[in-house]
């Protein structure tokens, strides 16, 4: 699949802050006044940076409403609603924190699942695509919550629980990848079942429908170099959670992280989160390329 | 709503046939035709004269060699456009109900007005029938010409898709594969029709006809350069007799 840079920085500003929010909703720090505002502020920023990114994937963004509208059927839409749902939820929790010293526990705990339910409603959209044998599995909801949990835990620089979660983002990002690489191979589908020419004999590819590119061979049979994909997934994969989860677990207990450390562990992380992502969609193969004799 | 029909009361759809199919690319060139000045937005082009040509169709014709266990390999020229689905995933999964399937014919359609060029039906399409249009922004499909088919200003035998209208070699069918007994379903009946990736439990409404298998010679003929060599043998009419006539001369 095209790893387009507006879904991969929504996804990854997107899922930090909806996780630094939903941190910051279920109470794992208690800011209030200008500390308050700073944080809510980061969360805020980070999310809406990231719809705004994911907004300029769409080629009609004027006609964006009308996306709120599907939550039966679309996860899409069910994302559309969730995030508008936990960002005004959170709203009087902030406020509270901010203008009043006064958190709302309660609102920010709603609000805060409606934030953990639009990260996995993101997770369902590519989860659910059959013809994506690589994301129609579990392992991409558990890997996208995993992700947001690890980034927010790392944002208000909790020693005990981030690290344990950078452990997790770890595992999941190497499951992700390990059971990925089956997936395909795994699902059935050849040549010979998409063309249903298989009773006949071995398919093979003689003339392309046309001499050019097109938006279904750009946007899903795009082919990574693939001599690439090891050492990115190794540097996604220390850069995302093994370095950052070093540089907290190094800090002495007791102690908070100092800002140098977060920042940089921070940094590091949002670079490995961004690397991942650009793996998940430029590895992931559609099932449509087999009629271009790919995938 | 998105929300596909429990059941549609006719299944309209193609039967297109791997046997008959010459890969002349007369049903892309139909195709592209209509819709572009018909119902919906054109279907661009870029670059059309350049050097990098490129365009948004909804039919595309592919070529392939099939290589049985033994014997010689085969050429199938394969059109491919939206097979209609019974359980259409690229229905579902639109945010805004742009995209929807009609309970009346089962045509799967998409209203432009509504449609934010999000990609993700063409995403959820195995078979790569939708199409981003470049200029428009808006996804592009086979709307099996709804345009036509209904249309009382066409005379009655145009009133068919514009692909089969048009096809020199009567590849393709059209008509309802929920009548058991409608021309189509006989031919998906008598000829084995198969579905294409059956395994993504998408029920396409579309059906394929298998090639014929290839007959081949058991023993070669007994004087193949007889069969080669030109011959006024049992030659009729005019040419007939002038040959017979100039060989008496």
């Amino acid at each position: 699949m095209h790893p387009a840079p507006s879904l991969i920085a929504f996804s990854v500003l997107s899922g930090l802050g909806l996780g630094l929010l939903a941190m910051l909703g279920l109470g794992l720090i208690v800011p209030t006044g200008w500390a308050a505002f700073l944080w809510f502020g980061l969360g805020y920023a980070l999310t809406l940076c990231g719809l705004g990114a994911s907004a300029l994937h769409l080629r009609h963004p004027e006609r964006a409403l009308k996306a709120f509208t599907q939550w039966r059927t679309s996860w899409l839409s069910r994302e559309a609603v969730l995030a508008l749902a936990a960002l005004l939820l959170i709203a009087p929790h902030a406020a509270g924190s901010v203008f009043l010293a006064r958190p709302m526990p309660a609102l920010g705990l709603v609000a805060a699942l409606m934030a953990l339910l639009t990260v996995l409603a993101t997770a369902m959209i590519y989860a659910q695509l059959r013809t994506v044998p690589r994301w129609h599995h579990w392992s991409v909801p558990v890997l996208f919550l995993l992700a947001a949990f690890a980034g927010g835990l790392l944002l208000i620089g909790s020693t005990t629980l981030a690290p344990l979660a950078l452990a997790l983002l770890a595992v999941a990002l190497l499951a992700h990848w390990m059971i990925g690489d089956q997936r395909f191979a795994g699902a059935g589908h050849t040549g010979e079942t998409a063309t249903g020419l298989g009773p006949l004999g071995q398919v093979r590819q003689l003339e392309p429908p046309h001499t050019g590119t097109n938006y279904l061979l750009r946007e899903m049979a795009h082919v990574v170099a693939r001599r690439h994909a090891i050492k990115l997934r190794v540097l996604a994969l220390v850069c995302a959670a093994v370095l950052p989860m070093l540089l907290l677990v190094l800090t002495p207990v007791g102690q908070p992280v100092s800002p140098p450390v977060w920042a940089l562990a921070v940094a590091l992380h949002v670079l490995g989160m961004l690397a991942a992502r650009w793996l998940f969609f430029a590895e992931a193969e559609h099932v449509m390329g087999l009629y271009y004799g790919r995938h | 709503m998105t929300d596909l029909p429990a059941k549609t009361d006719r299944k309209l759809g193609l039967v297109i046939d791997l046997d008959t199919c010459v890969g002349c690319h007369a049903c892309v060139v139909a195709c592209k035709g209509w819709n572009t000045e018909n119902y919906g937005t054109a279907l661009s082009d870029t670059d059309a004269y350049g050097a990098a040509p490129e365009g948004t169709f909804l039919n595309r014709v592919h070529t392939y060699e099939v290589t049985p266990p033994q014997g010689a390999p085969v050429v199938v020229h394969f059109p491919k456009s939206c097979l209609h689905c019974e359980d259409a995933p690229c229905v579902t999964v639109c945010p805004t109900g742009a995209s929807y399937k009609r309970a009346e014919d089962g045509i799967v359609l998409v209203n432009e007005e509504d449609c934010i060029g999000c990609g993700l039906c063409a995403w959820a399409c195995p078979y790569g029938a939708r199409e981003m249009d470049a200029v428009a922004g808006v996804m592009k499909k086979c709307t099996l010409c709804v345009d036509r088919i209904y249309n009382e200003n066409l005379a009655p035998e145009d009133r068919e898709p514009a692909c089969v209208r048009t096809c020199p070699a009567g590849a393709r069918h059209f008509g309802d594969l929920g009548d058991p007994d409608s021309a189509v379903s006989r031919l998906v009946a008598d000829r084995g029709g198969i579905d294409l990736m059956p395994e993504q439990g998408t029920k396409p409404v579309n059906k394929y006809l298998p090639p014929r298998r290839r007959d081949h010679l058991t023993a070669p003929p007994e004087n193949l350069a007889a069969l080669c060599e030109p011959s006024t043998q049992g030659l009729g009419g005019f040419l007939g007799w002038l040959d017979r006539t100039l060989e008496k001369l």
